[in-house]
């Protein structure tokens, strides 16, 4: 397969056929518990968050996710939380922590929605909040990127000991519409913003911002090999000494 | 006819008169719209009708609120990987505008006799972004602070992530949140100034993240840009939305402190905070 220039791979990333975190998580988990809610605003549909079993190991998964048509899309804000669904999530991957259940964060976002109501809900401090606990967390904590891995929208779910790709995703610091915007005041520029912010998962790789490629998975594809490799890395995780786990992902992230 | 006695002085006299005139004399006021002369702005730098803070560097900063500053980490910059031209000729020109070699100015400072770590970020120097030495400089003042058993206070000014230094940027904001939680979990205290403008990845990180945050007057403290979101809604955003008196409102910020009275709020707060003081 000839190799996709970085514009394609944020079309591939973007492609409304893509699996869905709702896919993913029913084929990797069974018994999938789904938790609603903040307990203080809302329950914000574009994330996910609930308890399953990993190969009989309960885990708590939270995950972004865009929706399958314009009516899910649109209350799920195309996959851009909002400050309640931070919260939602920091408030489950608080309680797996409570119950020493290791978390898997699934992450497919543009970035956090932009609108006036999430600013009076401190949007900001909502993923400052995931950021900090985030990194302190004293269970096993790996993410994926699955589509899009948008700014700080998506670092906020993406900050635990392993954080991996799929090979049609990308991660930026912005997307590339808005660098195109902000640096060349020329939005048409996407192409070439797309080449200049690095996002392929084999750049992020080679610069050890992410630990790992994963194989692209279609919808209605076999999930066993990526549970099967799932479990293991949760396993060797699991048998880090918490002070050591915490050490490793002080170190990851202190390196940058 | 009443014939006018003022004579239209040449177009040369003019001239001349004007360039009598110093450069910057008046100053209009963002938020009030108030026109004063500048010399009416003072050492700190504020309107004198409704007290906003006129953006300053971290030097001057420094310099009107403590009583002694030693600086940290003076050399540390942007590191050489990043070659490009645009980006290093932007660069040179905040070092010489700003007087320091990253957007964030480190050190220990003492006031009134107290003695604190602190870091003042610059908008000066690329609107204060993010760039991956900024968030060096802030890791290294927290570890400092925590090894000292220090408290930190952070004076935030950003336009957010450094777009030039891409995901290394966006990966700063992980770095300093781990830095900030371990202070945190030593006990130790936290205290966030919000400066104009505080916006995207700081916002959404160790801005948020104060035991206790305070903003300056009419500060803009906010995450995503007005434009941007304008695109979303599809209208204009209510005019102060992102002022730092409607972020009050809502309940992210726990007091606004004008620039004049910051050094004696900052003083009363360590004061407060000082472990000797509550154990006896």
């Amino acid at each position: 397969m000839a190799k996709k220039t970085a514009y394609q791979r944020v079309q591939a990333a973007r492609d409304s056929h893509k699996i869905s975190t709702d896919e993913l998580i029913r084929g990797l988990t069974t018994d999938f518990f789904e938790l609603h809610g903040d307990r203080s605003d809302g329950d914000d549909q574009a994330v996910i968050g609930g308890i399953g079993l990993l190969k009989d190991v309960p885990i708590t998964v939270v995950g972004i996710r865009k929706g399958a048509d314009t009516e899910e899309n649109i209350k799920r804000h195309f996959g851009s939380p909002e400050p309640e669904g931070y919260r939602k999530a920091l408030r489950l991957m608080q309680q797996a922590e409570k119950f020493h259940r290791p978390i898997l964060a699934l992450v497919n976002t543009p970035g956090a929605w932009p609108d006036v109501d999430a600013e009076y809900h401190g949007i900001g401090s909502a993923i400052a909040k995931c950021l900090q606990v985030g990194m302190q967390l004293k269970v096993p904590y790996i993410s994926i990127i699955v589509g899009e891995g948008g700014s700080g929208g998506a670092i906020a779910l993406a900050c635990g000991d392993k954080v991996f790709m799929f090979e049609d995703s990308i991660y930026s610091v912005l997307s590339p519409e808005g660098y195109a915007s902000i640096m060349w005041k020329d939005s048409s520029k996407v192409q070439q913003a797309a080449e200049a912010l690095n996002l392929t998962p084999e750049w992020l790789q080679e610069n050890g911002i992410i630990d790992q490629i994963i194989h692209e998975y279609h919808s209605g594809e076999n999930l066993g090999p990526l549970r099967d490799f799932l479990a293991n890395q949760f396993n060797e995780l699991a048998n880090l000494p918490i002070g050591e786990l915490l050490r490793q992902r002080e170190q990851r992230y202190r390196n940058f | 006819m009443l014939q006018s006695r003022f004579k239209m002085p040449s177009r040369d006299e003019l001239k001349k008169r004007m360039d009598k005139i110093p450069d910057n004399l008046m100053k209009e006021c963002p938020i009030c719209h108030t026109t004063f002369f500048s010399m009416r702005m003072g050492k700190q730098r504020t309107c004198p009708n409704c007290g906003f803070g006129f953006r300053i560097t971290a030097r001057r900063r420094a310099k009107i609120t403590f009583d002694t500053f030693d600086e940290m980490d003076a050399d540390v910059t942007v590191p050489d990987q990043y070659d490009d031209k645009k980006y290093r000729g932007k660069i040179a020109k905040a070092k010489k505008v700003t007087g320091i070699k990253e957007s964030v100015l480190t050190g220990i400072g003492s006031l009134d006799h107290q003695k604190v770590v602190a870091g003042i970020m610059d908008p000066f120097f690329i609107m204060g972004s993010l760039g991956s030495a900024t968030g060096e400089k802030i890791v290294r003042l927290f570890e400092k602070a925590t090894t000292e058993k220090l408290p930190v206070v952070m004076f935030t000014a950003s336009g957010g992530a450094r777009m030039q230094e891409g995901i290394k940027s966006l990966m700063q904001m992980a770095k300093v949140s781990q830095a900030v939680e371990a202070h945190s979990k030593a006990g130790l205290f936290y205290l966030v100034v919000l400066c104009d403008p505080t916006t995207g990845g700081v916002t959404a990180s160790f801005a948020m993240q104060g035991d206790i945050i305070l903003a300056e007057s009419h500060a803009l403290v906010g995450f995503a840009g007005r434009r941007v979101i304008e695109q979303t809604i599809m209208k204009q955003p209510p005019k102060n939305f992102q002022r730092a008196e409607t972020v009050l409102d809502h309940g992210f910020i726990d007091a606004i402190v004008p620039r004049t009275n910051l050094k004696q709020t900052i003083s009363q707060l360590l004061r407060l905070h000082q472990r000797e003081a509550s154990h006896g």
